[in-house]
């Protein structure tokens, strides 16, 4: 689509653009040239000399067992974060569009805490299952399970991926309630009449209709697990215990601020960059032809 | 509802309810350990019931804030407010006169200005923090607000769901104001502006929460904690050497005043916000 009628100043659009033009590229282009560079050399101990060691980083990052550790981590915690995001979503949404009265308020209840910050939704629950003073660790405890995420790596990684999960539930009801009411009640009634109950009509109605809706959430979930999940595993775990849920996001930051490993660093940022590049065009295509029946 | 079930009314009912209070909960335990003394919140188990001191934690935490550094929570608001203006305003005001520049004018590399805008939608501030760093660091931008605001502007999101906009504004408004003799700006303010209005405000709503929930960057940018917004703030009042070392109660207060503002926002301001989620798909 474009416009037909335009203005034919020349210097003003460059006016107009300069301003997220220059930020992009001091604050984007620059950073992101920066690591790609940076991904090919080594700089010693002491940050004495920097010798260009080609793809050297890259094998030794795939040849290194805690990053391939790390990535084995963070595909099952975004498997984990996305489904069990989307399913509770989807199961309280498809309920909130069956109440007529109090709509607005259930609706309301379920959507604000999209705006608790990850890192805030990490203490609430930290607080809860912290396991010398939380609440809930106490009644676990006392149900005779040995709740300790501070030790056990499997528990930490479940209870990251839970907080995950409930912060992103909120987003996921919106998306979901909206495609369910777009849905032509004509079609329900239809297969009522004709004698199919709810689970049926949910099974070949409801959820065939609801496919572009998922499919989208499904990306933007992945995404959310990958990258913006950092400050509840922050804020929870710092990758622990010994690295049970160092994603790599969390990888990244701690090898490169931490760890002061330049290359291998930056050889990691160029890794999720390719990810991320890949799920946002897998997304992009999605947008273009609507995955439809 | 498509036929009449019992059963399911009170299926529905149920299942919302329980949904309800596992969305809650945690949040209700946050505030009565708000209202207790330190040692209470050290019980196991912890009261259910708020205590009596809301109005003294608050006060305390707000201005004098806990844990090692203590620097008032006030103060943190601040920043985080300080941030969540930038990053919303900042980003609506740069990405409206490009959309404006790419949607209104034909001119050399008008493509590549395109480009180069939205290749930006790709990447997270997440996967670049080194590089970006070292940029913020060499504009000596370290520990101010300048610097925790200004790489988190540079997305495409807002440009990209302005444009989509101006394509659907009618071409006779833009005719009209060309044969009344009106410059480029003088329909930009006049004409173009006001009809934004909507999207301006759906905007806002969600690049202000985006803003005030920043953890990662503002968390390296800084070193100096009196600048932390109170996101940050926050987890580093809680002490790693001990959980009897940390004010809980203080902590959680914090956590409170952290979640009032963006929360208010979002049940306020429920249509814009709705609308803006749904429209810009992220």
């Amino acid at each position: 689509m474009e416009k037909r009628v335009v203005f034919r100043e020349r210097w003003l659009p460059a006016l107009l653009l300069l301003p997220q033009i220059s930020i992009t590229i001091v604050f984007f282009f620059y950073p992101a040239g920066e690591a790609l560079y940076q991904a090919l050399y080594r700089q010693d101990a002491f940050g004495l000399s920097v010798v260009y060691v080609g793809l050297d980083n890259f094998r030794d990052l795939f040849g290194d067992p805690a990053y391939l550790a790390s990535f084995r981590t963070t595909a099952l915690f975004s498997a984990g974060v996305t489904a069990l995001g989307l399913s509770s979503a989807l199961v309280l949404a498809w309920f909130a569009d069956r109440v007529l009265r109090g709509a607005t308020l259930v609706k309301t209840l379920i959507v604000w805490p999209y705006a608790i910050a990850p890192a805030i939704a990490g203490v609430l629950w930290m607080f809860l299952f912290n396991p010398s003073l939380g609440l809930v660790a106490h009644w676990l405890r006392a149900l005779g399970l040995k709740w300790d995420y501070l030790l056990n790596g499997a528990q930490a990684l479940a209870l990251v991926m839970v907080i995950a999960a409930w912060k992103q539930v909120s987003y996921n009801f919106l998306f979901f309630l909206a495609g369910l009411q777009s849905i032509p009640k004509s079609l329900l009634e239809a297969a009522a009449i004709d004698g199919a109950g709810p689970w049926k009509r949910f099974r070949t109605i409801v959820f065939p209709l609801l496919t572009p809706t998922t499919f989208f959430l499904l990306v933007v979930n992945l995404i959310y697990a990958f990258f913006d999940t950092f400050a509840i595993v922050d804020a929870v775990t710092q990758g622990g215990p010994s690295k049970s849920t160092e994603i790599l996001v969390y990888k990244v930051f701690r090898d490169g601020f931490k760890g002061l490993d330049l290359g291998g660093s930056a050889a990691q940022s160029v890794i999720l960059m390719a990810v991320v590049v890949l799920l946002t065009v897998v997304q992009f295509r999605h947008v273009e032809r609507r995955v439809s029946y | 509802m498509v036929e009449r079930n019992r059963l399911l009314d009170v299926l529905t009912w149920v299942v919302l309810a329980a949904g309800i209070l596992v969305i809650a909960f945690p949040v209700y335990v946050t505030f009565v350990a708000s209202t207790l003394t330190p040692q209470e919140v050290l019980q196991s188990p912890m009261p259910l019931v708020p205590g009596p001191h809301l109005v003294g934690n608050y006060r305390q935490a707000l201005l004098h804030g806990a844990g090692e550094t203590s620097v008032p929570v006030a103060r943190m608001l601040f920043n985080s407010l300080v941030m969540a203006l930038g990053v919303a305003g900042g980003k609506i005001l740069v990405s409206i006169l490009s959309a404006f520049a790419i949607v209104y004018f034909r001119f050399p590399f008008r493509k590549a200005a395109f480009w180069m805008i939205f290749v930006t939608l790709m990447l997270p501030v997440e996967v670049r923090i080194m590089p970006t760093y070292k940029v913020v660091s060499d504009l000596r931008l370290i520990n101010t607000h300048a610097g925790m605001i200004l790489p988190i502007i540079a997305s495409a999101t807002a440009t990209f769901l302005f444009r989509q906009f101006f394509l659907t504004v009618p071409e006779e408004l833009a005719e009209a104001s060309r044969v009344d003799g009106a410059s480029p700006m003088q329909f930009f303010r006049h004409t173009l502006l006001p009809l934004s209005a909507t999207t301006i405000a759906a905007l806002f709503v969600i690049q202000f929460i985006y803003g005030w929930n920043q953890y990662l960057w503002p968390l390296l940018v800084t070193t100096d904690r009196a600048m932390a917004p109170i996101v940050v703030g926050v987890t580093q009042m809680i002490s790693r050497s001990g959980d009897a070392a940390t004010s809980w109660n203080l902590v959680m207060a914090t956590v409170m005043l952290a979640m009032i503002p963006p929360a208010l926002i979002v049940v306020v301001m429920q249509r814009w916000f709705v609308k803006g989620l749904i429209e810009t798909e992220k």
